[in-house]
Formats: structure tokens, sequence, C-alpha cells
């Protein structure tokens, strides 16, 4: 007699077939998560990125500058990350906070900018990022921790904006923001003024940053520059490093075999097991 | 002292607005604070709804930023529908609609001032809430506290353009949130009651040390 025993696939494969597709939040494994926290287990914290950046406008255009370190609590997870997120050909934003939030938020903005750019048929507008970036993180109510300095060149002149993770913006000549926002701001505020040229520009941007990268420790590694002018851009990456690595062992790291002892071994060879139906119906036009 | 950056941006203000003979004249501070770190010392809390009607902000700077910006939005559409320049009743009860139906997710206090042909220049509060009110003169912001007793003493209906101007030095009323404060924006909202066009409006920097 054929028994028919149900299998977990099946199993899945008829409670799938069952529930109602749902829209929202899935709930479903909060109480797991309860029951491991309780047990506990700690949750993966979400890395944050404990920055300093900034932007100024100067007599061309706007500079944007950022440090390089990403944080995870007290760990460094990241030596060399990119805070300056591309917009627009004519557009950057540096970004602060939660590292992945920064970097889908720009990343969705840029992809619409895009779009409008292709439905438009003319050159993006800071004010248009601008605006998308408010509305989404305003319906968010903050829970998108996303701190921006937006900088850009467009048609109507340059502009630098200011956007907070609850949504509201500034419009600035000179901005900081990110754990190291209250050094750089130091620097800006003694020695900004109006009309720097190109130079200058460079040389207090990546002054400020240093100042966050060294005062505050949530920063570090090196300045990234980007200067955006009318119908040019320039991504310094790396402009500065002011955090080289000295002391560097003169053998080299290379372990050879043979250097460490071998305790046991076992080889489990991984069994490919595809198995194909029998009988398969050919492919119909 | 700790300094918590991640604190809502909110705008620890001083907001006036008051009428006078032919016109309101607003007045505010530019400080946003984010905690006790001042996130912004140039801000501008007067936004300009219509040609004729303006809107000092105070409380949640994302709030009131998104609520002005709907509410320009409708006006916008109101005046195509309208074809004559909105009044500022109607650009006030947008204001307020949108607060008091949101009340549980908003939080900020506003001052609608403006001139229409109507009723000439007027001054509506619409604070924490949704209420709207029709004053003469209105003060909100955490710093108001310290101008309650002044303007019971110091203001009178009827006043002149140049009475009015008192309201400049009201600003310069120290209080907690807005002391060393270093811009002023003061914007006149000026029209001439024989053409009933705009002649001028005036925004004036005031520097404190």
């Amino acid at each position: 007699m054929h028994v028919i025993v149900e299998g977990d696939r099946e199993r899945m494969a008829r409670f799938a077939a069952d529930a109602p597709t749902r829209g929202g939040f899935s709930f479903d494994l909060c109480q797991r998560n309860e029951m491991l926290l309780k047990k506990g287990t700690q949750l993966p914290t979400f890395r944050k990125t404990g920055t300093t950046i900034v932007g100024l406008v100067f007599e061309d255009g706007v500079i944007l500058g950022a440090d390089t370190r990403a944080t995870e609590g007290p760990i460094v997870a990241d030596k060399n990350c990119e805070k300056i997120h591309y917009m627009a050909p004519n557009i950057y934003c540096c970004g602060a906070g939660t590292a992945a939030d920064t970097e889908a938020v720009t990343d969705m903005v840029s992809s619409q900018l895009q779009l409008h750019r292709y439905a438009t048929g003319r050159e993006s507008r800071v004010v248009t990022a601008l605006t998308l970036l408010k509305s989404h993180l305003f319906s968010y109510q903050g829970h998108v921790s996303a701190a921006l300095v937006l900088g850009g060149v467009d048609i109507t002149g340059p502009h630098l904006h200011t956007v907070y993770p609850h949504g509201s913006t500034d419009t600035l000549p000179f901005a900081t923001m990110g754990s190291g926002s209250l050094a750089a701001m130091a620097v800006f505020e003694s020695k900004f003024r109006e009309g720097l040229t190109r130079d200058e520009g460079i040389k207090l941007v990546s002054e400020a940053i240093c100042s966050g990268i060294f005062n505050d420790l949530g920063s570090g590694s090196n300045v990234d520059v980007c200067v955006i002018t009318r119908g040019q851009t320039e991504y310094l990456r790396n402009h500065q490093l002011p955090n080289p690595r000295t002391y560097v062992s003169s053998r080299g790291y290379n372990f050879l075999k043979g250097h460490t002892e071998v305790l046991s071994t076992k080889i489990t060879p991984l069994k490919s097991k595809v198995e194909a139906p029998a009988e398969v119906d050919a492919m119909e036009e | 002292m700790d300094i918590d950056l991640s604190a809502p941006h909110s705008m620890g203000t001083t907001i006036i607005g008051v009428t006078y003979n032919g016109g309101v004249v607003l007045g505010a501070d530019s400080r946003t604070s984010t905690g006790m770190y001042v996130a912004n010392r140039a801000s501008d809390k007067i936004t300009q709804l219509t040609d004729n009607v303006y809107i000092c902000r105070s409380g949640s700077a994302a709030d009131s930023q998104v609520i002005s910006d709907y509410v320009r939005y409708f006006l916008h559409q109101h005046t195509i529908q309208l074809g004559q320049p909105a009044t500022v009743k109607v650009a006030a009860n947008l204001v307020r609609l949108l607060s008091y139906q949101n009340k549980n997710m908003l939080q900020m206090g506003v001052i609608v001032g403006g001139w229409d042909k109507y009723e000439g220049g007027q001054i509506y509060s619409v604070p924490l809430g949704g209420t709207i009110l029709k004053q003469p003169f209105a003060i909100g912001g955490s710093g108001s506290t310290y101008l309650y007793g002044f303007f019971d003493q110091a203001w009178k209906e009827g006043m002149s353009k140049d009475e009015a101007e008192v309201c400049k030095m009201l600003i310069f009323v120290p209080d907690i949130c807005s002391v060393n404060m270093f811009w002023q924006k003061i914007l006149f909202l000026c029209y001439h009651t024989i053409t009933s066009q705009i002649m001028s409006y005036v925004l004036s920097r005031w520097q404190l040390l």
C-alpha cells in the first residue's frame, strides 16, 4: 500500500497556498526574537557612521568634505568608507547617521532624480533632491536615521542644504553634521568668509574634517573632498591621509604552509545531489 | 552637560505678529536648536505662503516646514481657482485644519499674518493643538513668556507703522532660548491703502553681540 507521508516541503507549500498575501510588516518572528533576547543573545547593532561631514559655498560653487571611518559601537567597521554619495552629475550628498539609511536614501533619490531627468530633459536641480529627501524622511518620522549635507550647482546657482532625520532642512553658506560637527563648525566659524577661492575652500574643508578626525572619536582615517562647479565635478577620494599605518612588520605577513601546527584533519566532500524529474514537458512557445 | 545631537531638531523661538494702521509687522529670531546645540544660527522662521500672507514658525522644525509647504501648495491652487489673491483667513484656516486634524503627530505653534483687501492687516495665532485665534497682536514660541508683561503694558490699538516698529525692540528682549542672537529678521508687510498694491516689503537684519 502506498502511504503518503507529508514532508516538510509539502507542509510549507500547503501553508503558503492557504495564507493570503498580506502587505506591511510581518510580525511573525517577533515572538522568537523576544525569546532569544530573554535567553541572553544580543541582537546585532546597526552600523552608525559616527562622522564628520561638512559643506561650504565658495565663489564658483560648492565643496563637500567627509571623513572615512564607519563605526559599530566602539569598533571601527570600515577604515576607508565613502560617505560622499552621488546623487546627480552636479549634485552630491554627504551622509551621517546609520550607514544603511544614508546609503539607501541617497541611492533611492539618485534613481528618482535620474528618472526625473529623463522625463523633463533637463539637468537636476538641488531643490528637487532636497524636496524628495525631506518628504521621504518626514514620512518616516525620524526612524530613517539619515542626517545629510546636500550640495550642488544647477542652473539657478550653487546650493548647500542640511537635511535632518525628522525631515527639516536648512539652507546655509557653510554646514557641518555628524558627531564631529562641533569640532568642524568651530573651524568654519573662525575661518569661513564669503567668496573663497577653490584652493582656499579645499584647504578650509580639509582643516574642518581633520579637526573632526582628531578631536572626535567617532570620526577618523582619511579626508574625502568633492568640488562641484558649473559644468564640472571633481571627486577627490582620500584627498588627505593624515592617519597612515606607521608600524608594519618588516618580515611581512605571509604565513607559509608548515608554519602552523595541524592538530587534526577531517575532510567532508560536498555531494551535489540534484535529482531531475524523469519526464519533463518540453517548454512550448 | 551632554549635547544630545540626536534630539529632534526644534526651534527655541520667539515669534511676534502685530497689526497696525495699514498692515502687519512680523518678527522672529533666527536660532534653531537640537537639544543644547545651536544647529543653525541663521534660520528663516518667517516663511512666505503667498504674496500677501506669511507665517512665523515655532516648535518642531520639520513639522512646521512640511505644513507650510502643504499650505503654500493648497493656497496656490486656491488662488488659481478663486482668480484673486487668497485671504489671510483662508490661509490661517488651512494651517489650522492641518494642525488640528493631525494634532497627535504634530508639534508646532505658528502665527499667520498678512493683508487682504477685505479685512486689511490680520494676525491669526495657531498654537499647539490647532486652535485658531484672530488677534490684534500675537506672540509665540518659548521666548514669548518673557513678552506677555511687556505687551500688556505697551501695546495699544491703532498704532502707526513707527509705533509698530517697537516690535523690533521686543526681539532684543533677552530670554533663555534666544539670548545672544546674531540675526533677527523683521518683516514688514506694508500695503498702501489707496492703491491696495504691495508698495514694499523690507527685510532688515540686525546684528546683536
